[in-house]
């Protein structure tokens, strides 16, 4: 089951609208396919993110791969508990293994993202 | 699941694997189990306790005749006969110009019989190869591969657990040593050989029987922490362990000594050997570049293929890498110009298009507690 009140992106990336901010992670099944997430390399506060473009990248034991922005803006805040507790990503996808906070730029493109259903019918075709 | 004759090689305990949720990949031709509950927690079982591998991808090539120790002396950089019956030692299989066709471990069956374990990826070069070079001794070459299934279980606890299990004492049989026997009943060759750095034992059994001993050694091993461990933390298990996977740290390319194997190749015994001559040069001019540990100093995970640079400059390639679930830091390795191979040395990965810093160390880098 994925959370209903999230959007999400292709890239399997999830996004929760808290105002004019939308906290970014990956989400449950993107973690499980990975497996055991080792490290994660997020940008620094204060740097813009274009969507679709890469922020940063996850690695598991044996993959590397890339993060994408699912929205336009400037980054607020970033988890640095993944620092040192990168399985976070793997034990709390949607929770504690948060990776960034975004001003959102054009709230226009929330509406691009999607749905739950939609998000769950696209893993669902594998 | 079916399998068409032309797909990969279906492993003979492959149901099992999907039984116990794994995930399967196709490695080198085979349908193999990369991980099962997880790679960390694999690895981490198989260095406090136990882990089971199913091994039946690797080949099995019998060389058997009254000239097969001449034989096999000719074809490899070891020197068979001088191995007692009942026990085994690494070697290689190289070419003219020395690069390397396959590393192995050859044991030592009876006094005129052989068994050379390849990897899965080049057995069919080793078993032309050797085919080739047996030619005009009084020895045959029987590629088993297909008709050996092959278990190990590896890790503290793995004499705990298979002892009971085979009608021979394992604890008299050596490191690097093999014996007849039988597992849970079934007829096997059990060999104190591995890959992980850990002491253990490797199970040859028929393939239409290995899955008793798979059976056996898994409901046995639970109790001790045992758990079924895939390729994913095989591959961890034996970087932490200093020790080469061909087709990263070795391969045709790669002669035994920038590798670090040079004490593999015996050239002080007489006769000739394929690719002797070419590694006495090599062993007499030595090399332009060596194979290191490396442990990064900087964050990071250095991987096959990133370039290695010393002042910015490059200086060599990762072989491999990840994040060692032992030492819980970044560890690789890679080759490196011989100038800078001495441990102490700081060089740089560049990772990602920035350098990140590494230093030289001394392999391996895990050993088990004595």
């Amino acid at each position: 089951m994925v959370p209903g009140d999230l959007r999400y992106t292709k890239e399997h990336e999830w996004v929760r609208v808290d105002g004019d901010e939308a906290v970014v992670g990956i989400t449950e099944f993107a973690a499980h396919q990975l497996g055991d997430v080792v490290f994660v390399e997020l940008p620094a506060v204060g740097r813009s993110l274009s969507q679709h473009a890469t922020f940063g990248v996850v690695e598991s034991v044996k993959a590397v791969s890339d993060l994408f922005a699912p929205v336009t803006g400037e980054v607020v805040a970033v988890n640095d508990a993944l620092g040192g507790q990168p399985e976070l990503v793997n034990s709390d996808p949607y929770g504690e293994g948060w990776m960034l906070r975004v001003r959102i730029s054009d709230a226009g493109q929330l509406e691009g993202l999607l749905d739950a259903a939609a998000y769950e019918q696209l893993t669902a075709e594998g | 699941m079916t399998h068409t004759p032309a797909g990969p090689q279906p492993s003979p305990l492959l149901d099992r694997h999907e039984e116990l949720g794994a995930k399967i990949v196709d490695f080198a031709g085979w349908l193999m189990p990369i991980q099962y509950a997880g790679i960390l927690e694999e690895h981490r079982a198989t260095r406090s306790a136990a882990g089971l591998f199913d091994l039946s991808h690797m080949g099995e090539l019998l060389v058997e005749g009254a000239e097969a120790g001449p034989a096999l002396a000719a074809a490899l950089v070891t020197d068979p006969p001088s191995l007692a019956v009942g026990r085994a030692h690494y070697s290689m299989i190289c070419a003219e110009d020395g690069g390397i066709i396959d590393d192995l471990i050859v044991y030592r069956l009876g006094e005129t019989r052989f068994m050379v374990v390849a990897n899965a990826s080049n057995a069919r070069a080793v078993s032309d190869a050797l085919a080739q070079r047996l030619d005009g001794f009084r020895a045959v070459l029987d590629d088993q591969s297909l008709a050996t299934g092959l278990v190990a279980v590896q890790g503290p606890r793995s004499l705990d657990i298979l002892g009971p299990l085979a009608d021979v004492d394992i604890d008299a049989i050596h490191y690097y040593g093999i014996a007849e026997g039988a597992v849970a009943g079934v007829p096997a060759m059990i060999a104190r050989t591995g890959y992980t750095g850990e002491d253990g034992f490797e199970v040859f059994a028929d393939v239409a029987r290995v899955h008793e001993v798979w059976d056996a050694l898994l409901e046995a091993g639970r109790p001790h922490g045992l758990v079924p461990v895939g390729l994913g933390a095989r591959d961890t298990l034996r970087l932490e362990a200093g020790m080469p996977l061909y087709g990263n740290e070795l391969d045709r390319s790669t002669n035994p000594y920038e590798a670090g194997l040079g004490r593999v190749v015996k050239l002080g015994r007489a006769g000739p050997f394929t690719g002797r001559q070419a590694l006495e040069k090599v062993a007499r001019d030595g090399t332009s570049r060596r194979l290191v540990g490396l442990a990064l100093r900087g964050r990071g995970i250095a991987r096959h293929g990133y370039p290695v640079l010393a002042d910015g400059a490059p200086t060599g390639v990762v072989t491999s890498g990840t994040m060692s679930p032992t030492l819980g830091a970044a560890i690789a390795m890679a080759y490196v110009a011989t100038a800078q191979s001495e441990p102490g040395t700081m060089l740089e990965v560049e990772i990602r298009g920035a350098p990140v810093a590494a230093e030289v160390v001394p392999l391996p880098f895990y050993k088990r507690p004595a």
